[in-house]
């Protein structure tokens, strides 16, 4: 009969009207009431009706495996030796396997002996460039740089705030821990340890090493930031009042050019070793 | 008479290398073997291309011109190529056939005459790489504007904020000099003319190049209707920004009262030049960016191109293809996602015939469900970045569970095994039934949809239409039976079909598919118990980040949800193979299946016209890529 199928649809239509206020029945008032747990019901397999959730009042936490816009593990301010040290060593493999190519390492130098250290001088990530792929933490051979979950990150300035220097981008060890338990708790056993490779090795020599390498970290503990401020106050002279056009990151255009030559001559090594 | 039909039928049953044979026995002077290490086909005299094609598409069957597309050999013999892969409409592998032409002087002879399916694809050859095609009825830039400088994907074109020929770039690291591209433009913050520039001489011709191209010029044509009133057509310009256009698509429509008379799609206004940034890329940075194409379904996207990089790496020694869990989980992502897919392709068609948001919220509430357990797997909900050359991401968690981290947040946490299996067995075939129930035998969707939008099966092989628009039209043609990739040989499903060609036709095809993913989903889960524990990598540890690929080229394409999703590779590496591919190009089904939208729409009312592009169930960022 002409009309059924209409007749049948809206049927359901009335359904789902009626079904949208079944959980109202059933919390009564305590519906959105943050001290219950009916979120979890509301929310299960096995609901029916209304699954909205009240945003910002309630928020979906993220699984564990979600990932948005990396951060840089830094060692917990209780370690007892290795206290608010770079888990990072700066070899490169986050910014070489970034697909936007949004990180950009500043690798450090002894002053004294003016070889590589294994510690970043800088680390910069243009969040609004990253594609939150997950990329970086997904090769860093180190456990160094992970994915966040915080997602709230609005602001009202993208040009002042929206790219991530070393400072803003390390969180302590304990916070990964924190946030993604299973995940640090497998990479543990990959690893081996808890502690940074590192450490870990430090650990095996022997106590006399482990001495002198306590004493090391502790030095660089005082000023953690200090070789980045420098270069950032040498280089910009009004890093500290933002100026319209400024960047804090700004640096000798000289001193840039040299260091692109010299990449670039690296490359083409590289490339004339064999392609 | 009787031996030469039974000639010409054995010549249809040829092997892809038996046909390759007669081709090259019968036409010695115009076509041979492309013998460069890891290519397949042959190449034809570009003189001689159309006569080539007929024969191939005529006598040796392949009745079906999957992908057409151009490679700039720069510095790699200085030459422009044509690549074609046709397909028969029957199943099959790929006849590969291949056309040269000088870079400066770039002439190819059209094939629009043999496969309509090759229109926009040469129009997109003439737009990005500046080969011209005698003989194509409408050779006008697609995805640029008329009056862009250059052709994009030419080797020597080098676009805004260049820096380096292949990533990754240096000045990332060790160089770590951070810089914002924006602030290289000279023009600083907003834009400023430079004095010298007259703002009178950078006037837009490419509207003039459209209307031309709909055969209108100064004039009108006058019309005299049946009772003498003096009439006029009217050219409507629907879109870019129309909400029925699924984003900024646009039609021109010539109307005569609301009878359509003639349309022409227009796109590109969300071009971002995806195959330039694909070719800067390494391998394996490309993944995340096919999320990006048809982002309703990236699992669909990232298995395409990690098969075609699969295939171009096991023309390598050292490889190892991927274990069967992998292969299980990476079948049960991708028909997820078409679920996905088909659900939202299905309320937002609705929502285009009148039916608003009520059907697409019902059936959005499934699809939040499926994008939860990607989120909890993949780490994401749309822009997935699942696959990998060889693996996975990552294995199935053993729960899908949440910290809570924010204030305010809520926590959640099942058992992942028993989430899917209560997802699989009784939230999405409930939802199908509801879907059903409410649209199938609805008369008002029957009275829109039947009879509206058709397309008949021999145009839709000959206009390369794909996915349920081709089914639609009763021609059962599935790439997952067609020409088998990963599990899908073993899993027991049938290929949707429907005889009528309309709008109604191309639904049913939808909820079919829709069952059929719920049934290889339901053979999926015993895989998934009985491989439990094993890797999803073959040696068991993850794929180096750098992989490099060796010399060849490969054609990996996948049945996803808006048709057939192809990926050209070609990688043109040394000894030791390449980082970057050469060519990167992504036989999208969401721009070849536009072809037929003219040509589907001819004397439909305005009002059936969003149906029909519904129907067809396009997404921007894969149209223009």
């Amino acid at each position: 009969m002409y009309g059924t199928g209409l007749a049948k649809g809206l049927r359901l239509t009335l359904r789902h009207f009626i079904e949208s206020y079944i959980d109202d029945v059933r919390y009564g008032f305590r519906k959105y009431h943050h001290s219950t747990d009916n979120f979890g019901i509301r929310q299960g397999t096995q609901t029916k009706g209304v699954i909205t959730v009240q945003y910002p009042d309630e928020k979906v936490a993220v699984p564990e495996r979600f990932r948005f816009v990396p951060f840089l593990i830094v060692e917990d301010d209780d370690h007892p030796t290795r206290a608010g040290k770079d888990w990072c060593t700066s070899c490169g493999i986050c910014a070489k396997v970034c697909p936007p190519q949004c990180i950009w390492i500043v690798r450090g130098n002894d002053p004294d002996t003016g070889r590589p250290v294994p510690e970043p001088e800088g680390f910069f990530i243009d969040i609004d460039i990253c594609m939150n792929c997950g990329y970086c933490a997904e090769y860093c051979p180190f456990d160094a740089i992970k994915m966040d979950h915080d997602y709230e990150l609005a602001s009202y300035d993208r040009t002042s705030h929206h790219i991530h220097d070393k400072e803003k981008l390390s969180k302590p060890n304990s916070y990964w821990r924190a946030i993604a338990p299973t995940r640090a708790y497998d990479e543990m056993l990959v690893r081996g340890t808890w502690e940074h490779k590192d450490a870990a090795k430090e650990a095996r020599r022997g106590s006399a090493s482990a001495r002198s390498s306590a004493a090391r970290p502790a030095a660089q503990q005082a000023t953690p930031a200090a070789p980045v401020a420098e270069a950032e106050a040498a280089a910009s002279p009004a890093a500290t009042a933002p100026v319209e056009g400024a960047t804090p990151w700004s640096e000798d255009e000289a001193k840039r050019e040299e260091r692109r030559r010299k990449a670039l001559e690296r490359k083409a090594k590289r490339a004339a070793r064999g392609g | 008479m009787v031996n030469l039909a039974a000639a010409e039928q054995s010549l249809e049953n040829l092997s892809i290398d038996d046909a390759i044979e007669y081709l090259k026995s019968n036409h010695s002077q115009d076509v041979r073997l492309d013998d460069r290490d890891g290519y397949e086909g042959v190449i034809v005299d570009s003189d001689q291309l159309v006569d080539i094609a007929r024969v191939i598409r005529d006598e040796l069957g392949f009745d079906y011109l999957s992908s057409a597309t151009a490679v700039d050999y720069l510095g790699e013999g200085d030459y422009m190529e044509m690549v074609y892969h046709a397909y028969r409409s029957s199943g099959g592998g790929a006849l590969v056939f291949k056309a040269q032409t000088d870079r400066d002087e770039a002439r190819i002879p059209s094939l629009v005459p043999i496969w309509r399916g090759a229109d926009f694809q040469e129009r997109e050859a003439w737009d990005l790489y500046g080969i011209r095609f005698p003989g194509h009825p409408n050779l006008s830039r697609i995805l640029m504007w008329e009056g862009f400088e250059g052709h994009p994907m030419r080797k020597d074109w080098r676009e805004a904020y260049y820096e380096e020929e292949q990533k990754p770039f240096d000045s990332r690291w060790p160089g770590g000099h951070v810089h914002r591209a924006e602030e290289k433009n000279v023009f600083g913050k907003n834009v400023a003319y430079p004095p010298d520039i007259d703002l009178n001489r950078l006037m837009d011709s490419s509207e003039e190049a459209v209307y031309q191209s709909l055969g209108l010029g100064v004039d009108i044509e006058r019309v005299m209707d049946k009772d003498g009133f003096e009439t006029n057509e009217l050219v409507v310009n629907m879109g870019p920004h129309h909400p029925s256009t699924h984003g900024v698509f646009r039609m021109v429509l010539t109307v005569d009262g609301e009878t359509v008379t003639s349309l022409e799609p227009v796109m590109g206004y969300l071009h971002r030049n995806h195959e330039k940034i694909g070719e800067r890329n390494t391998y394996l940075h490309n993944i995340p960016f096919t999320d990006r194409l048809d982002y309703i379904s990236s699992m669909g996207n990232n298995h395409g191109y990690v098969l075609a990089v699969e295939q171009l790496m096991s023309l390598g020694r050292k490889y190892n293809p991927p274990t069967y869990r992998c292969e299980a989980l990476r079948v049960m992502m991708v028909e997820l996602s078409r679920i996905v897919n088909h659900l939202w392709a299905i309320g937002f068609w609705l929502n285009d015939i009148g039916a608003f948001f009520t059907p697409v919220l019902y059936f959005i509430q499934e699809r939040e469900r499926i994008l939860d357990f990607f989120e909890a797997v993949a780490g994401s909900r749309m822009m997935c970045n699942y696959m990998r050359f060889g693996g996975l991401f990552g294995d199935l968690p053993e729960r899908i569970k949440s910290v809570s981290n924010l204030t305010n947040d809520r926590v959640r946490d099942y058992n992942t095994m028993q989430f899917l299996t209560e997802m699989i067995n009784e939230r999405i075939p409930r939802t199908i039934d509801e879907l059903e129930l409410l649209l199938t035998q609805n008369e008002i969707l029957i009275e829109r949809s039947m009879g509206v939008g058709i397309l008949n099966a021999d145009d839709a092989i000959n206009f390369s239409a794909a996915g349920p628009l081709l089914r639609g039209s009763g021609v059962a043609y599935d790439i997952r039976r067609a020409d088998p990739y990963s599990i899908y040989p073993e899993l027991d499903f049938d290929v949707a079909v429907e005889e009528e060609g309309d709008m109604y036709a191309r639904y049913r095809v939808r909820v079919t598919e829709l069952r059929e993913s719920v049934r290889i989903l339901k053979q999926i889960l015993p895989r998934l118990e009985a491989t439990a524990g094993e890797s999803i990598w073959a040696d068991g540890k993850p794929g180096a980040y750098a992989p490099r690929v060796p010399h060849g080229e490969s054609y990996g394409r996948v049945e996803n949800g808006k048709g057939e999703l192809g990926y050209y590779l070609v990688s043109a590496g040394g000894r030791g193979g390449s980082s970057n591919p050469w060519r990167y190009h992504v036989r999208a089904p969401s721009f070849i299946n536009l072809t037929p939208l003219g040509h589907m729409s001819k004397g439909h009312k305005v009002a059936d016209i969003v149906g029909i592009l519904g129907s067809i169930d396009i997404v921007l960022g894969e149209t223009d890529r």
